[in-house]
């Protein structure tokens, strides 16, 4: 590729203090990601990938290496300038959703905007859009607790999305979904990924959902154990037609 | 995030969790309206010692007759012979700004009608009197430079005095009294003037000319007291210095041994009102302890609503908000919670310090210093105890918060 990386790691370590121990989550990962492609990372739990998914978002700091977005040092921003590349250049969407409960799908959808210098004319419209862009736009008014799992993880996809994201990060965001939802939500990550080209970095131990992506990561033991790209990539839309077509036949012969 | 999306953002917070809101800022609420309350007692007994003393007439100056040595005995207030109508001329001439003084000499003595008998206090006065202290009469006059001169048997009844030798209402001019034996016609009625500063019944005394005191009743030559008026905008406190000086000049005081004292009417009020001032700020103080609780209890349930909004607080940090705005959240919330109730405890303590006026008959009055002082101190008191919740919050690492069960 001939673009210059989104994101460069070079031997990034994080070690957490848990009391007198010093336990290592991340000890030295070196890698680079292009704007454009689809990342999965993935390794058993407690390999480092969601902790490099965290330093990656600007959300911790490592302890020791160096991580450039975008061609600045992240290690140089000040906190609020930390605070804007979380607001506006950087989209999550985590496994738990994290919706505001008691607050409609549009205020949540909002609530990255209110962060940013956007008139509060223009956030209706923005998070009227970004719903809509998710298939929501008939649930404005619903509260978390009134929608299915699949459509809340939607309304945080949407949210992820409104102040128009380079980067998607995304932390099992199918791991408390059931299989169609998961399909749907990859399709939509798919979607993004090729018709917006925003760079899509997903942390999943699920095999299946880390073909839908074109490049997989493995972790272990806070290294990268593995880095190659899909061979026989999945598209979410045939998974989706199959798998309905697959429910239309057993829901016929029984 | 602007001020104003925070504040909507606060209220929602604070809806959210009414019964604990309410309960929060119950403790506010007493705070405020107790020192309302207490702040308009004290103002209103206050205004009313204030009256009392301006009802005495305006721009006064006492004169006293003070203690002083005859000879190897010292005797106490009051007592010195010292203090002359000279001395009055004196002051009358020498002094400027003076538009009225009224020598006096005060006895103590039964007064006896036709058919009945009243102890009360005489007063010998000058002519000059009524006009200082703005005292009109309600039925007859009042005597004039004509009988002060000749020492006329003639007195002024105080209405009381009146109603016990005449009965209520009734107009005694003409009528014929005795004071130790001497006969005095009654010659006029004075208008009820109610209690003085000190609480004395100011209508229950007997007028009649000082010069008829000294010479007809006492055989003295000397006065016990001068009440003067001074102009309008002349300083009291000149007024008081001259006559010191002119009084120590014509007695020929040695040193700070004066046989006399001079009083303003200013520093009788601040006199009078220096212990209600202390009784309020007393009552104040014990209120305002309520207030520093009302304001624990704030900071308390803002350390809960920060435990239990750590995962919110780290998803808006991941979001995009800055440290600032997470501190600004809180803070506006206890602000808010804290004006809330300042607000309500206001009007609480607006209608106490009413029905307290007028069921308990207290005087009692709402200054806006008062209202001002409790508004800036439930703000003051929201960002004192909100600001420790708020920065623990604003402090919280995004990932930690996150993940927080």
């Amino acid at each position: 590729m001939s673009l210059a990386p989104l994101i460069v790691t070079k031997d990034l370590t994080k070690t957490y203090h848990v009391g007198e121990m010093d336990v290592p989550a991340l000890r030295g990962v070196t890698m680079e990601v292009y704007p454009g492609e689809f990342v999965a990372l993935t390794g058993p739990s407690g390999s480092g990938k969601s902790t490099f998914m965290h330093m990656l978002g600007c959300l911790d700091q490592p302890t020791s290496g160096s991580y450039r977005l975008n061609g600045r040092d992240v290690a140089q921003l000040s906190s609020h300038a930390l605070s804007r590349v979380r607001n506006a250049e950087i989209g999550f969407v985590f496994q738990g959703f994290n919706l505001l409960s008691r607050t409609s799908a549009l205020e949540n959808v909002e609530l990255p905007l209110l962060y940013s210098k956007v008139k509060a004319r223009d956030r209706r419209a923005r998070a009227t859009a970004a719903l809509e862009a998710v298939g929501l736009g008939s649930r404005l008014d619903h509260h978390p607790n009134q929608l299915s799992g699949g459509q809340q993880q939607r309304v945080a996809i949407a949210r992820a999305l409104v102040n128009n994201p380079k980067i998607l990060l995304a932390d099992e965001p199918t791991g408390n979904l059931d299989s169609r939802t998961s399909i749907e939500v990859m399709g939509i990550f798919q979607t993004l990924n090729s018709e917006q080209g925003i760079t899509v970095l997903l942390v999943t131990h699920e095999h299946d959902i880390a073909e839908y992506a074109t490049r997989v990561v493995s972790f272990l033991d806070g290294r990268v154990k593995a880095d190659h790209p899909v061979t026989s990539r999945r598209d979410a839309a045939t998974d989706l037609a199959a798998f309905l077509a697959q429910r239309h036949e057993e829901e016929r012969t029984a | 995030m602007s001020i104003f999306m925070t504040f909507l953002i606060a209220l929602k917070a604070l809806r959210r969790n009414a019964m604990r809101t309410a309960l929060t800022a119950l403790g506010m609420i007493i705070g405020v309206s107790a020192v309302i309350v207490m702040v308009s007692i004290g103002n209103g007994a206050r205004s009313q010692i204030e009256a009392n003393i301006k009802s005495a007439g305006s721009n006064i100056v006492n004169v006293n007759a003070g203690s002083g040595p005859m000879g190897p005995v010292r005797m106490g207030t009051g007592n010195t012979t010292s203090l002359r109508v000279e001395d009055a001329d004196a002051i009358r001439k020498e002094v400027a700004g003076i538009r009225y003084l009224s020598p006096g000499v005060n006895i103590r003595a039964q007064v006896v009608s036709d058919t009945t008998n009243w102890g009360t206090q005489i007063q010998g006065t000058g002519e000059e009197l009524p006009a200082i202290r703005s005292w009109p009469t309600e039925k007859g006059s009042f005597f004039g430079e004509q009988e002060v001169r000749s020492a006329g048997k003639v007195a002024v009844l105080g209405s009381v005095v009146r109603d016990q030798l005449f009965g209520p209402g009734t107009d005694p001019t003409g009528a014929s009294i005795r004071i130790r034996n001497q006969p005095f016609k009654v010659i006029g009625v004075m208008s009820k003037k109610g209690q003085a500063a000190m609480g004395q019944d100011q209508d229950d005394t007997v007028f009649i000319p000082y010069t008829t005191a000294q010479k007809k009743l006492l055989g003295i030559q000397h006065i016990s007291n001068m009440v003067i008026q001074a102009e309008d905008g002349v300083p009291l406190s000149r007024v008081q210095a001259a006559i010191t000086s002119l009084l120590r000049m014509r007695h020929n005081v040695a040193g700070d041994q004066d046989d006399f004292s001079v009083r303003t009417q200013d520093e009788m009020t601040t006199m009078m009102t220096s212990t209600t001032d202390t009784m309020t700020w007393l009552l104040a103080g014990i209120a305002a302890v309520s207030l520093v609780v009302g304001g624990i209890g704030i900071m308390n349930i803002m350390l809960v609503s920060v435990t239990e909004r750590t995962r919110e607080i780290g998803l808006r940090l991941s979001l995009g908000a800055r440290d600032v705005d997470v501190l600004l959240q809180f803070l506006v919330e206890a602000v808010v919670l804290s004006l809330v109730g300042g607000a309500i405890g206001l009007a609480i303590g607006f209608g106490a310090s009413y029905g307290i006026g007028r069921f308990m008959g207290w005087p009692t009055q709402v200054t806006s210093n008062a209202v001002l002082m409790s508004f800036g101190f439930s703000a003051a008191i929201g960002v004192f105890f909100g600001f420790y919740p708020a920065r623990k919050a604003a402090a919280l690492n995004p990932i930690e918060a996150l993940r927080y069960e």
